[in-house]
């Protein structure tokens, strides 16, 4: 709460100043009654009207409708202004924040959660929180103006009005605690069928070549039915809300009529003043009716909040190196490096390793080794929690992060690529990079063969909106991205998993010319790529179990010597 | 908007009985002042306490019967939308899932499932609506007219101006403010998108050291987001201050105007009364009418949406009549004729030229590079396409001459990916085969080496299939795809590269299964190791869509430099020892 307000205050004027003219709404809009209860006290009959009392009741009237307008026209303007920039300003701040998270917090969340706090969250914060208090406030503020001005008029009246309002709150409350068993029952019948409707029409060809497409459809009718039950009860019965509401108000406004003539008949109260009961009675309930509504919101928006802070406010990356940096030779140690994702887990403990300038290292091992841990550590993706990482002599924690970061090209397991033309995911590896530079990489990873069978070629859209592209076909691009950026060192993870062995040759072969005099690190599973490596790493649990060159493991006759075996001789 | 008339027109007496009731509600409403009107006018001004009691009796009896009315409305009208809208689910259900994979993927699965749901549930509530109100509300603002009218011929000029006026108010302020909030709706979609792109790319744009502009591009989104709303929004603060200085001038002015009337006695103390309650009718009726417009809107773009998916036509393929069977001894089962074929929207054939012919119990191996036009030929097989040139014939007779139902009974193929459905083992066998008995699924469990793991797990051929099959291992996903793809005894079974995940001896006891297969079928084995194809009768080696050679292993070694490359990238040469 203390932080909403902390993310407010730059607003305080400007909310303040809602607040003033919400006063000024309420008050001029509950007088308005009261100056037609006048002008009809004025219009008694023939010949008996008070010019001067009419006169003076419209002219009343007008003032207070012409501040009414104002005083709303000006909160609403106010309203936009604050509720948009704070959004504008949430978004802002948690997105900057997301891409300086350490990985550490990022790797654990789920996407679609992040996505939805920062522009959903922000959304129903601002909207939720500042409507929802404005209206609450307008809400209490009218209720309050309305009993007072209601008691001005008349006691007895009143005090009716204020002992039959909660009726149709009651009325209300009693209607939905009955429809919500048809709500879960609807909630539960929706998500079936969604279900049901995502992994049919997913598997579609799959079903209609199995022929089974008329059984699938005939359950899916059967869900289309149950949800079709369901939903038309919860429909139906939600609906009845409002009428009987409506009912209850009726039967009050009934009953105010009543007890005003009674009393007007008897001389109590003037007909003007039954006129100007009847409007409160008509208008008192509803704020009721929606502060219920608007406190639930407002909570809604306060979950949100915390949600939306919870990013903003995480501490971002470590970035405090500043050692100038000459270009880089290559050399990389691991001095005694113990890393672990989990405390309880220990992964890595005290790992040393020392790779000369333009050295290539393959590093193998079955799944869990902390093969591509290593890269994560490379790369400063995590720090390490002891010993330290080396690069040409010099703690990578003591550079900027950009800058190591800078020193490698790397491309991973999963091949991710933006939303865009081809050209410009080529292009974010190397905003200089000519169209001709492109198909010369292209051709080199071997993408420009399907590019170029492609309508638009390298303009060609994909991502989610557009192409979809196969898993070896994502991974020719990055690769051809990684070429386009010409780093000083290399990381690939399983780049080439996905595409056919034979492509992978050809793709090789490019790889081979481009890690001349860089040093690299290359993770794979088909160990053919890396048989010519001049250092092979063999990880398990974390540790380096052995290394060598290819000849020099299978000479050991150790893990590595066997997993070769086992791929090739079975 | 007649895309949704046609479901109503199945809900008729729903659809017109609604409305009806609706209006009846509202006749109701409006006879609410008239009964004050005589309360003020007979029954105070006479004195008169027991007209007074009976004004209120029939007060309670017009309210009584107002919620009558209004339920059976809303009955109805919730029946009109919910069943419509079932139905309207039903028809897509079938016209999707009746799509080639072309259209299914070009449009993407996805965003099928989301017209189907939430769209639609947009529409439901739009129709539910729609019937509430599209009566109503005009019939209270005209009805008040009216009423005011009867009370005062005079007054209608005033009523009418009123009513001219707020209607202009609304339609201008939705005219400009509607297209905008369409935009905000995109602009928001785009944020979520590069929000998520963000996520997912993270190590990519670190890397790459574009974090600096990310989020440049995402401020410029928001500051883009924010003048747009900014713009919506200020257009739309004028909707309440103006509508309701319009309504309450309209009332001064309807006091100033009572002043002769009432003093010239043609008009009393409870006409004014009356005629103001009327003008606060119109202003409520008014606003909820334009929240109405607003969600209609949206209703309307949902009902576009889900009507471009069901104006999408199924890619057309070309059936023909032709039965004539090849009867001469030992025709192939599976044959290509100069098959050549470009996908639709592509520059460039797919696969050009192929020919090769396959008999019963024989194997075909396709080995070749990603992309090189090897799953292409199990689509053709299917008659997913039509091929451009060339013929593909089944069992001696043009695959066209078949029904989509027939191929399926002599042609299984196991995709690349292996997609099991929430069920049980059983479940998914059976798909294939609905009154398959337990000795066909051991049977294709066996074959497909299944058998081993499925008799390990607690229920056997009962286990349970989480979605998406996830409580198994890949290995294990594959191997069961292939039962499913055996219970048919398929002649002709295609394997596209759907050994990958199985270690080299049990892919290779499953490829000695299938070669022993009882009822001898047409084996094609699409694979991108050479080891899975080594033992086929005949290889067909594809290289950018064509054939880059076609023979036995040994005839490829020596003659095919493709081949020889293939089979040299999985089996090095100098470990050939």
């Amino acid at each position: 709460m203390r932080r909403i307000i902390q993310e407010l205050k730059p607003h305080g004027a400007a909310i303040f100043l809602t607040l003033i003219l919400a006063v000024g709404v309420v008050v001029s809009t509950l007088l308005i009654p009261v100056y037609l209860g006048d002008a009809v006290d004025a219009l008694v009959g023939a010949h008996m009207v008070d010019k001067d009392a009419l006169t003076s009741a419209i002219g009343k009237m007008c003032a207070a409708i012409l501040t009414t307008a104002l005083c709303q026209l000006l909160m609403n303007y106010n309203n936009n202004r604050i509720v948009y920039r704070v959004t504008k300003k949430l978004r802002e701040d948690a997105f900057y924040k997301m891409t300086h998270l350490p990985l550490k917090k990022l790797d654990t969340v789920l996407k679609g959660d992040y996505v939805s706090r920062i522009v959903n969250d922000a959304d129903s914060f601002s909207d939720g929180l500042l409507l929802g208090f404005t209206q609450a406030f307008t809400g209490v503020l009218t209720i309050f103006c309305t009993i007072v001005f209601m008691l001005k008029i008349h006691r007895g009246i009143a005090l009716l009005v204020i002992a039959l309002t909660p009726m149709s709150m009651a009325v209300a409350a009693f209607i939905s605690s009955r429809i919500k068993k048809y709500f879960l029952q609807m909630a539960t019948d929706r998500s079936a069928l969604t279900d049901y409707v995502d992994e049919t029409v997913s598997g579609q060809r799959l079903l209609v070549r199995l022929d089974c497409m008329e059984e699938v459809t005939d359950r899916f009718l059967e869900l289309n039915e149950n949800h079709k039950r369901s939903a038309f009860l919860a429909t139906f019965y939600s609906s009845t809300v409002n009428p009987s509401t409506r009912f209850v108000n009726s039967l009050i406004y009934a009953a105010v009529a009543v007890a005003g003539a009674l009393l007007a008949v008897s001389g109590g109260i003037t007909v003007g003043a039954v006129t100007s009961f009847l409007g409160y009675a008509r208008e008192y309930t509803k704020p009721f009716n929606e502060i219920t509504g608007v406190i639930t919101e407002m909570q809604n928006a306060i979950v949100c909040a915390g949600r939306l802070f919870e990013i903003i406010d995480s501490p971002i990356e470590k970035d405090e190196g500043s050692l100038p940096h000459k270009p880089v030779a290559g050399r990389i140690e691991f001095k005694n490096v113990s890393f672990s994702y989990d405390s309880k887990k220990p992964l890595m403990q005290n790992v040393n390793l020392d790779v000369a300038p333009g050295e290539r290292v393959a590093i193998v091992g079955p799944t869990g080794a902390g093969k591509t841990t290593l890269i994560n550590l490379l790369m400063r993706f995590y720090d390490v929690n002891e010993g330290a990482i080396l690069l040409d002599g010099v703690d990578i924690r003591d550079m900027p992060l950009s800058f190591v970061r800078s020193c490698y090209g790397m491309v991973l397991q999963d091949t991710w690529l933006k939303s865009g033309t081809i050209k410009e995911n080529m292009l974010m590896a190397n905003p200089e990079a000519t169209d001709d530079d492109i198909v010369a990489a292209a051709k080199r990873s071997r993408a420009h063969d399907f590019v170029r069978r492609m309508r638009r070629r390298y303009d060609t859209v994909i991502g989610e909106e557009g192409k979809r592209l196969s898993f070896g076909q994502r991974q020719m691009l990055c690769i051809t991205r990684l070429m386009l950026a010409m780093p000083p060192m290399l990381i690939l993870d399983e780049a080439t998993s996905s595409i056919d062995t034979r492509t992978e040759q050809m793709i090789q072969a490019a790889f081979h010319k481009m890690m001349e005099g860089r040093t690299s690190f290359v993770v794979a599973h088909r160990l053919s790529t890396i048989l010519d490596a001049d250092k092979i790493l063999y990880m398990e649990n974390g540790q380096i179990l052995e290394q060598g060159t290819h000849r020099e493991l299978l000479k050991k006759n150790g893990r590595y010597a066997k997993l070769y075996y086992s791929q090739y001789y079975s | 908007m007649d895309f949704c008339i046609k479901y109503l027109k199945d809900y008729k007496k729903e659809s017109i009985l609604a409305p009806l009731f609706k209006m009846l509600e509202a006749i109701f409403e409006l006879l609410v002042p008239l009964v004050v009107r005589d309360m003020i006018d007979v029954g105070i001004a006479a004195g008169d306490r027991r007209y007074v009691m009976r004004s209120c009796l029939i007060l309670v009896v017009l309210a009584v019967t107002g919620l009558v009315m209004a339920i059976t409305a809303q009955y109805y009208a919730a029946r009109a939308a919910v069943y419509a809208a079932t139905a309207m689910r039903e028809d897509m259900y079938r016209h999707v899932t009746s799509f080639s994979p072309e259209t299914m993927e070009s449009m993407g699965t996805s965003v099928m499932v989301t017209r189907m749901t939430s769209d639609l549930l947009q529409v439901q509530n739009g129709i539910n609506m729609f019937l509430r109100l599209f009566l109503r509300s005009p019939f209270i603002v005209f009805g008040a007219l009216i009423m005011a009218g009867v009370v005062d011929k005079g007054s209608t000029l005033i009523f009418a101006a009123v009513i001219g006026g707020l209607s202009l108010v609304v339609y201008l302020i939705m005219r400009s403010t509607l297209p905008i909030f369409s935009d905000i709706g995109k602009k928001l979609e785009k944020l979520l998108l590069i929000v998520g792109e963000n996520i997912e790319g993270v190590r990519v744009i670190r890397a790459f050291g574009r974090e600096a502009d990310e989020v440049e591009g995402f401020n410029e989104k928001t500051g883009d987001m924010y003048r747009t709303q900014i713009r919506a929004g200020h257009i739309s603060a004028w909707t309440n201050p103006l509508t309701y200085l319009i309504v309450n001038l309209g009332l001064a002015v309807l006091l100033w105007y009572s002043y002769d009337m009432v003093d010239t006695g043609r008009l009393s103390q409870g006409d004014v009364v009356a005629l103001a309650n009327y003008m606060s009718q119109i202003l409520v009726e008014l606003l909820k009418l334009a929240n109405f417009i607003l969600l209609l809107t949206r209703a309307f773009a949902s009902a576009a949406r889900i009507r471009a998916v069901m104006e999408t036509e199924p890619e057309k393929r070309s059936f023909s009549d032709d039965k004539n069977v090849d009867v001469s001894k030992d025709v192939p089962v599976l044959e290509f004729k100069d098959v050549t074929f470009t996908y639709p929207g592509e520059n460039e054939a797919a696969i050009e030229e192929i020919s090769f012919s396959l008999k019963a119990g024989e194997t075909l191996g396709v080995v070749g590079s990603t992309g090189s036009g090897k799953s292409t030929l199990i689509s053709l097989a299917e008659h997913l396409f039509d091929v451009d040139k060339g013929l593909v014939k089944i069992k001696g007779r043009d695959v066209k001459s078949y029904s989509d139902s027939e191929l399926s009974s002599i042609v299984s193929s196991v995709p690349q990916h292996a997609r099991l459905f929430s069920g049980t083992i059983r479940s998914n066998l059976t798909m294939a085969k609905r009154d398959a008995g337990d000795d066909v699924i051991n049977m294709a469990l066996e074959a497909s080496c299944s058998l081993e793991f499925v008799m390990k797990k607690e229920n056997g051929i009962d286990e349970k299939v989480q979605r998406g099959g996830t409580n198994f291992s890949g290995g294990q996903r594959q191997r069961l795809t292939i039962a499913r793809a055996l219970m048919k005894q398929p002649d002709i079974l295609m394997l596209d590269d759907s050994s990958s995940a199985l270690d080299l001896g049990t892919e290779r006891r499953l490829l000695d299964n299938l070669s022993k297969l009882p009822w001898h079928p047409a084996v094609v084995i699409i694979s991108q190791r050479a080891s899975s194809c080594r033992n086929a009768a005949h290889i067909l080696v594809m290289e950018d869509g064509s054939m880059a050679g076609y023979g036995t292993h040994d005839e490829l070694m020596s003659d095919s430099e493709v081949y020889r490359e293939i089979y040299h990238a999985q089996f090095p040469e100098e470990d050939e020892t």
